[in-house]
């Protein structure tokens, strides 16, 4: 599997989104600067990672949306090319229409880090197929706008199409998302959006090791 | 041009002697520009003036210490070609007027002091106090200190790991706002600021220059009053996402050897960047302001030096290197600016639309700033607390619980969950424990941190609580397994022209001299701030120590929680029950009198290297350093952690032996099979060490009591978020 990692102004987990995918994967990953025209085209995932990007001044992600790079980040996501967007990434990809809804600041309106436990909703995607259903899983949370809404209407259609991939456990919810919900997927089920970041639960000595499944399912999914 | 009227002198914050002086150095009046150049170097936050003579006597060397006091920050070898690079600083004053841009600014500056030395920073800390809860600023300046710390780290992506929080009514007119940061760099590529050669291009990069900040250092060197408000002004804004491109922008231009020296602009920006990198490298500068970059038009040649605009760096390079560094800063969206050359005048020449505005000798600023030796007094000992003044029967769980509940000792949680501490992923150690652990990136090595000072034992003796403080933070970093290596200092104190707080500041660097000497544990960075002061009335005496130690593998490394079931417990160090300056003494008996808990700095090295050695052979991985509360609090903190419980057989449960502050202690845990040989070998060692307890069930049960760790639990974790009116856990 070959990734590439984009990396935006302000971006701060490139780093470790490329450590966990040289890690699992054996592969460094092409990290591609934000003002480049163009992903590697023989490139099977491009993740977006988390960060600040543009200090998040404006509106999170609403500026990187607009990067160069992602009009060939939206090409390749129209073919068929995975895209996983963790934190900063999922809030790019929804101001970039790549997914529905928009991440609000935390309901208690105050940054929040720690551990949170999921449910895996679905496993039937390349994100997730190394996962059961209902699966609890355990990923470090670190943002200040991971309060996931969209309207009834969608709400209901991506819990219709299972497209709610990862659901924050019962009482576990940090930021007041709609639906308990942390990370979604797209209608062709090609990008992955999740506030959660599987790429710091990856390592027995940070705690856990239950986010290295959604790395293993791309490798499955996409070799 | 203006004339200098005394007024005007007076405004600067020189005194007539100071004035006197400058004049001698230049051989005529200074005009405005140069007294406000002169007025910011000879500030006390710049030039040490009263404590310089005094700093001289601390130890700074060992065979460890690559880089002591002097530079940007502190650097000491870890092996392999690596280096650990770190400082702590205050930012108190601006913090107090203006808590979020106060604490994010000091953030961003100490981030600058370590990755202008070419090390990435990977962990902060922080060193908070403020005043008593009920005070009706302290809500307020916790919320805002918190947020802006949180606002600015999270931003850089760097982990804030850990750090310690005290209120005390003593700092309600001078919060306390101390930032520690930790960067990792190769020992071959390590940038320094003395500017060499003549005729280099002097470089301006980061953000434009604003009115912001003018005179923040002065305001720094001065007491607060009831119009101290009216400083807002003076206070910096920062912008992390600036910062965070000129971390990355450094460090690609860095990869290079296009850079002769470095200087980040922090307090009295570019003033004290340029005089300092020309007086360190024996050069003169000749600076064209016409050429720096400005935010605002109409700026004038005294706004500009004086300036604090946060997220810039001047850089002395190489000649003909010039595009290549301009194309990496242009690259990430910065302005780079060649705003003057190196010369071999030895002075600081500064033109602006033309004309010379200020021509001042280098040394004049710099080495010729005055030094003070200002009297001092040593305060009386206080009188040791009488034992039979303790009451004896008070229930002890019942005081456990109200010191759980405490605001000295209650959970940070509340705090750190806004911190990201995961980021970078190698925290293997977060916050809530003795020191907090990272690992070297791609190695097993890694890097313990701590900060530590018990200010209400420097209040009582200044002495026996600065060597208290490097004592504890050396004990930290032993209990999760690390070799001590070196410590950063951060001495906060009021006016030093009074000469019973020079006397604290006296004893106290000396207190941190001896304990630094016997533990082998050298400053090798370090930040005064004085004038903590408002109407009169001084905070405590605080030193607060940043230390730093090596784990050859975090994999042996140490945490308070108990793991298992059925572990023994084992007291290392010598119960004596000291309950003077105790926060038993303070929380539940309503009073700070007596002595600290005096510190053997041998028994200390002792205790420490015995229990540092079993955690290395893989002997315990459950250690808990005594502090804050004594035996049966530290026992607690171990207990809530994981909730498993703990059963005590102690000898002896009186209130002393229970909350006692006795130095040079740990609690661990071992599989009950290791325990008597441990027990043996400590006695032979000479280390004092018996078994207390086992683990298990869900209770903390004293002989003839107990109280269900979840309880515990329960009113640990309530106050903070309670007293910050947020929904409890």
């Amino acid at each position: 599997m070959k990734s590439a990692v984009i990396v935006f102004p302000a971006s701060n987990c490139d780093r470790d989104a490329a450590t966990a995918l040289e890690h699992i994967t054996g592969k460094k990953p092409d990290m591609i600067w934000h003002g480049d025209a163009d992903v590697p085209n023989d490139t099977d995932l491009i993740v977006l990672p988390g960060g600040f990007s543009y200090g998040d001044y404006l509106r999170c992600g609403a500026m990187a949306a607009q990067s160069r790079i992602m009009r060939d980040v939206k090409a390749k996501a129209d073919k068929g090319v995975a895209v996983l967007g963790i934190c900063n990434g999922f809030q790019i990809l929804t101001e970039a229409g790549l997914l529905p809804g928009v991440l609000l600041r935390n309901a208690k309106l105050k940054f929040v880090c720690h551990p949170v436990e999921m449910l895996v909703e679905e496993s039937q995607s390349a994100f997730t197929r190394a996962y059961k259903s209902g699966e609890r899983v355990r990923f470090p949370v670190a943002h200040g706008e991971g309060n996931y809404f969209a309207d009834e209407g969608t709400l209901d259609r991506l819990e219709g199409e299972n497209r709610v991939a990862f659901r924050y456990a019962s009482g576990e919810n940090p930021n007041g998302a709609a639906r308990n919900i942390a990370g979604i997927l797209n209608e062709k089920r090609n990008v992955l959006g999740m506030m959660p970041h599987p790429e710091r639960a990856c390592d027995p000595l940070l705690g856990s090791t239950t986010g290295r499944p959604l790395f293993e399912s791309l490798i499955q999914a996409l070799s | 041009m203006t004339a200098i009227t005394p007024d005007i002198v007076r405004e600067h914050g020189l005194n007539d002697e100071e004035y006197a002086r400058i004049k001698r150095l230049l051989n005529r009046e200074p005009n405005l520009v140069e007294l406000g150049v002169f007025s910011v170097m000879w500030s006390e936050h710049c030039s040490y003036k009263s404590t310089r003579a005094h700093l001289r006597k601390l130890p700074t060397k060992g065979p460890q210490v690559i880089q002591g006091p002097g530079e940007n920050a502190g650097v000491v070898d870890i092996g392999d070609g690596d280096v650990v690079v770190f400082k702590m600083e205050s930012h108190n004053h601006p913090s107090f007027i203006e808590p979020y841009q106060g604490a994010a600014t000091g953030v961003g500056g100490i981030m600058r002091d370590v990755f202008t030395m070419g090390a990435r920073p990977v962990a902060m800390m922080n060193a908070l106090r403020f005043g008593a809860p009920s005070h009706p600023k302290t809500q307020h300046l916790v919320a805002g200190v918190v947020a802006g710390i949180g606002g600015y780290g999270n931003c850089m992506g760097v982990p804030t790991v850990g750090g310690e929080v005290n209120f005390h009514a003593a700092y309600n007119g001078n919060i306390l706002v101390n930032a520690m940061c930790v960067g990792l760099a190769r020992a071959d590529k390590i940038f320094k600021s003395a500017a060499k050669g003549a005729g280099n291009p002097v470089v301006y990069v980061g953000s434009k220059t604003g009115r912001d900040g003018i005179h923040g250092a002065t305001m720094a060197s001065a007491e607060f009053n009831e119009d101290s408000e009216e400083k807002r002004p003076t206070v910096q804004v920062g912008d992390p996402f600036t910062e965070k491109l000129l971390l990355e922008a450094c460090l690609e231009l860095m990869a290079t050897d296009a850079i002769v020296a470095i200087q980040d602009m922090g307090a009295a920006g570019l003033t004290s960047s340029s005089s300092e990198m020309a007086a360190k490298g024996g050069a003169g500068i000749d600076l064209d302001l016409d050429h720096v970059p400005q935010r605002e038009t109409g700026m004038t040649a005294y706004e500009m030096m004086l300036s604090e605009s946060q997220e810039r760096m001047l850089m002395v390079l190489k000649p003909g290197r010039e595009a290549e560094a301009e194309r990496i800063f242009k690259k990430w969206e910065l302005d780079f600016a060649i705003i003057g050359r190196t010369t071999d005048t030895s002075r600081l020449i500064i033109k602006h639309k033309g004309a010379i505005v200020a021509d001042m000798p280098v040394d004049a600023l710099s080495e010729e700033a005055p030094v003070y030796e200002r009297p001092f007094t040593r305060r009386a000992n206080p009188l040791a607390l009488a034992a039979s003044s303790i009451d004896s029967t008070r229930p002890p769980l019942a005081s456990l619980v109200k010191l759980l509940q405490s605001p000295d000792l209650s959970s940070r949680r509340w705090i750190w969950e806004q911190y990201d501490h995961s980021v970078m992923a190698d925290t293997v150690q977060a916050p809530g424990g003795d020191a907090a652990v990272v690992r070297v990136h791609g190695k097993a090595k890694g890097i313990a941190i701590t900060t530590d000072v018990t200010p209400r034992y420097c209040k009582a003796d200044a002495f026996e609580g600065a060597k208290q403080a490097v004592a504890e933070a050396w004990r930290n970093l032993t209990a999760v397994g690390a070799v001590p290596l070196a410590v950063t200092d951060n001495l906060n104190f009021g006016n030093p022209e009074r000469p019973d707080t020079m006397g604290d500041i006296v004893a106290a660097i000396d207190g941190i001299g001896e304990a630094c000497r016997a533990l082998s544990f050298p400053v090798v960075s370090g930040n005064c701030s004085l004038y903590n002061e408002t109407n009169g009335e001084a905070i405590l005496p605080t030193p607060a120590i940043g230390g730093v130690g090596l784990l050859r593998d975090v994999k042996r490394m140490a945490t308070i929680a108990f793991k298992r079931e059925g572990d023994s417990i084992i007291l290392v160090g010598e119960a004596k029950g000291h309950l003077g300056q105790s926060l038993y003494l303070r929380e539940i008996e309503g009073r700070e009198e007596g002595t600290p808990p005096p510190v053997d700095l041998a028994t200390e090295k002792r205790n420490g290297d015995f229990v540092r050695s079993l955690i290395e052979a893989g002997r315990t991985d459950t250690v808990h350093d005594v502090s804050d509360g004594g035996v049966v609090v530290a026992l607690a903190e171990m207990a809530m952690t994981n909730g498993i419980g703990v059963k005590l057989a102690l000898q002896d449960e009186s209130i002393a032996a229970l909350f006692g502050e006795d130095q040079a202690r740990y609690v661990i845990a071992t599989p009950e099979k290791q325990a008597s040989a441990i027990l043996s070998e400590a006695k032979s060692a000479g280390v004092p060490a018996r078994a207390i307890g086992t683990t298990g069930g869900s209770e903390l049960a004293l002989s003839g009591d107990k109280i269900a760790v979840a309880k515990l639990r329960t009113a640990h974790e309530a106050w903070f978020p309670r007293y910050m009116g947020a929904d409890p856990v």
